[in-house]
């Protein structure tokens, strides 16, 4: 039993891994995305970090809310997929989206802290659930937490790392933006699914035992 | 009598290598670092201190009409395709050398400089004699958006001097297939574009293959000494635009006090035409795939 919740554990980090690689990885596409409309002054950073940093605080805190009503790998699963989801307007509506925004709002300063908002706030908000949830589905006893939280976070800020070096090194140079995104979507939501397979197998099968 | 001024530049500038450089401002821009240095007569902007690629623009302190930088002489072959281009649009202004050249060969020209750095048009004012009246403008924007926006204002330059680039750093967003399109749509009807650029190995087929998707082929001058290149293209593409022989009379005479040789320079342009060196199958840059920094560094 140890050893399945182990497996179960190294799971979840790795989801977590995912989830932190995907992040960055798609913020630091995000200055590439706005660069047509909004140029590539100082301030669109200023406006993704902003909006990035502003979403994951609202994900942690809405993640963390969330893990109190009867947390499962299923809902951590469904959140993986929603997150996907979310993420697919950036390849198909951003153009258009950014072209209103840009025809008008004249100052790109907050024109690009628009199209932020609107293309990264809601994916990032879904994605910063993660990180609490992961800790509530590690967490057994109260004398660990902090150790748990610990490695969590030391998993998801390497992924977030990986990310980030991986995308700007490499992935901007072999693939289209829109290829890269979409490829993160599918990884997340295939991650997703899995962790809802599992969790209905682990059902199943405890279900089994407990008929035995 | 035009050999005797190349002779005196030449000492000049012999003559003020020997002299010590002496940093006369040195400021941290949101952007980069931005140093003028005296050296002699000669005074250069330079945006960087390690690297060797860095001088943006020189003049002598004496002679401020004289183009001291090779690129900047080899833009003036561009009008051999339009000596008198009426609107002109210079996107990235250091030290306004251009500007101020072109402001007293067309005093009646009206143009639009569009700089990024607000440090830069500063220093470009207070150190390089930059100046402005009713028809040179500067902007301070992203050279991107202020094409996109004076589409939308319905506007139209006879001539786009591309001079964004420099040896170290390339704004990706400015060498993509989209932001041609938007700088083509801006030409009237006979204008034309011309990029500075320092595009090395790998990068140099990518941004060929760029501009060839969207002007067709085009014309180029190098310079012997380093990776710079002139590219220089028309609305109408090539064919329309074969040079008038009697243009090179016309400017001649204009253009030598600059230190220009049109004639020298008109036998160095040469068309990809029938030149193509390059590979075919290329891939061209676009919004969605524009690693041009990454690709000149290899």
């Amino acid at each position: 039993m140890t050893k399945k919740s182990n497996y179960s554990n190294i799971f979840i980090y790795l989801l977590a891994f995912t989830s932190g690689f995907s992040i960055m990885g798609i913020e630091l596409l995000g200055g590439r995305i706005l660069a047509p409309f909004f140029g590539s002054s100082v301030h669109i950073w200023g406006s993704i970090i902003t909006v990035f940093m502003l979403s994951l605080s609202l994900g942690y805190l809405l993640g963390g809310k969330l893990s109190t009503r009867s947390p499962s790998l299923s809902t951590y699963g469904l959140i993986f997929v929603v997150a996907a989801i979310t993420l697919l307007p950036i390849t198909l509506f951003s153009q258009w989206l950014m072209e209103a925004i840009f025809l008008t709002v004249e100052d790109s300063r907050y024109g690009s802290l628009l199209a932020s908002m609107a293309l990264f706030f809601i994916p990032t908000v879904i994605l910063g659930m993660l990180s609490p949830y992961s800790v509530r589905l590690l967490v057994t006893s109260s004398n660990e937490s902090g150790q748990v939280a610990g490695k969590l976070y030391f998993v998801s800020t390497l992924g977030s790392a990986l990310g980030t070096i991986v995308t700007s090194f490499y992935l901007i140079m072999w693939f289209d933006i829109n290829v890269i995104i979409f490829s993160f979507c599918t990884l997340l939501a295939c991650l997703g699914l899995l962790a809802i397979f599992i969790n209905k197998i682990k059902h199943s099968h405890a279900s089994e035992l407990s008929h035995v | 009598m035009f050999k005797y001024v190349k002779l005196l530049t030449l000492l000049l500038i012999l003559a003020t290598s020997f002299v010590q450089a002496k940093v006369i401002h040195n400021e941290r821009s949101l952007y980069r670092n931005i140093l003028v240095e005296d050296k002699g007569d000669l005074r250069c902007l330079k945006f960087n201190v390690k690297s060797t690629k860095t001088q943006q623009s020189c003049y002598l302190k004496s002679q401020p009409q004289q183009l001291v930088f090779n690129y900047t002489k080899l833009l003036m072959a561009s009008l051999l395709l339009n000596p008198e281009p009426k609107r002109i649009l210079i996107i990235g202004l250091g030290g306004g050398t251009m500007s101020n050249t072109l402001a007293q060969l067309y005093p009646n020209s009206h143009i639009d400089n569009v700089e990024i750095d607000p440090a830069v048009i500063k220093v470009a004012r207070e150190y390089f004699g930059f100046f402005e009246n009713e028809n040179v403008k500067t902007y301070n924007q992203d050279g991107r958006i202020f094409i996109k926006r004076a589409l939308l204002k319905k506007q139209s330059y006879d001539w786009v001097i591309l001079d964004a680039f420099n040896g170290d750093y390339i704004p990706e967003h400015l060498l993509t297939k989209e932001f041609l399109q938007e700088a083509k749509t801006l030409l009237s009807d006979n204008g034309m574009l011309s990029s500075n650029t320092f595009s090395l190995s790998e990068l140099y087929a990518h941004e060929s293959a760029t501009y060839q998707a969207v002007f067709g082929d085009f014309l180029q001058i190098r310079n012997s000494t380093n990776s710079n290149r002139i590219i220089l293209v028309s609305k109408n593409g090539l064919s329309n635009t074969t040079i008038d022989t009697k243009n090179i009379a016309r400017l001649d005479a204009r253009l030598t006090p600059y230190n220009v040789n049109i004639e020298q320079l008109h036998q160095n342009i040469v068309s990809t035409e029938n030149n193509q060196n390059w590979p075919q199958n290329t891939r061209v840059l676009t919004d969605q795939f524009s690693p041009a920094n990454l690709l000149n560094s290899k």
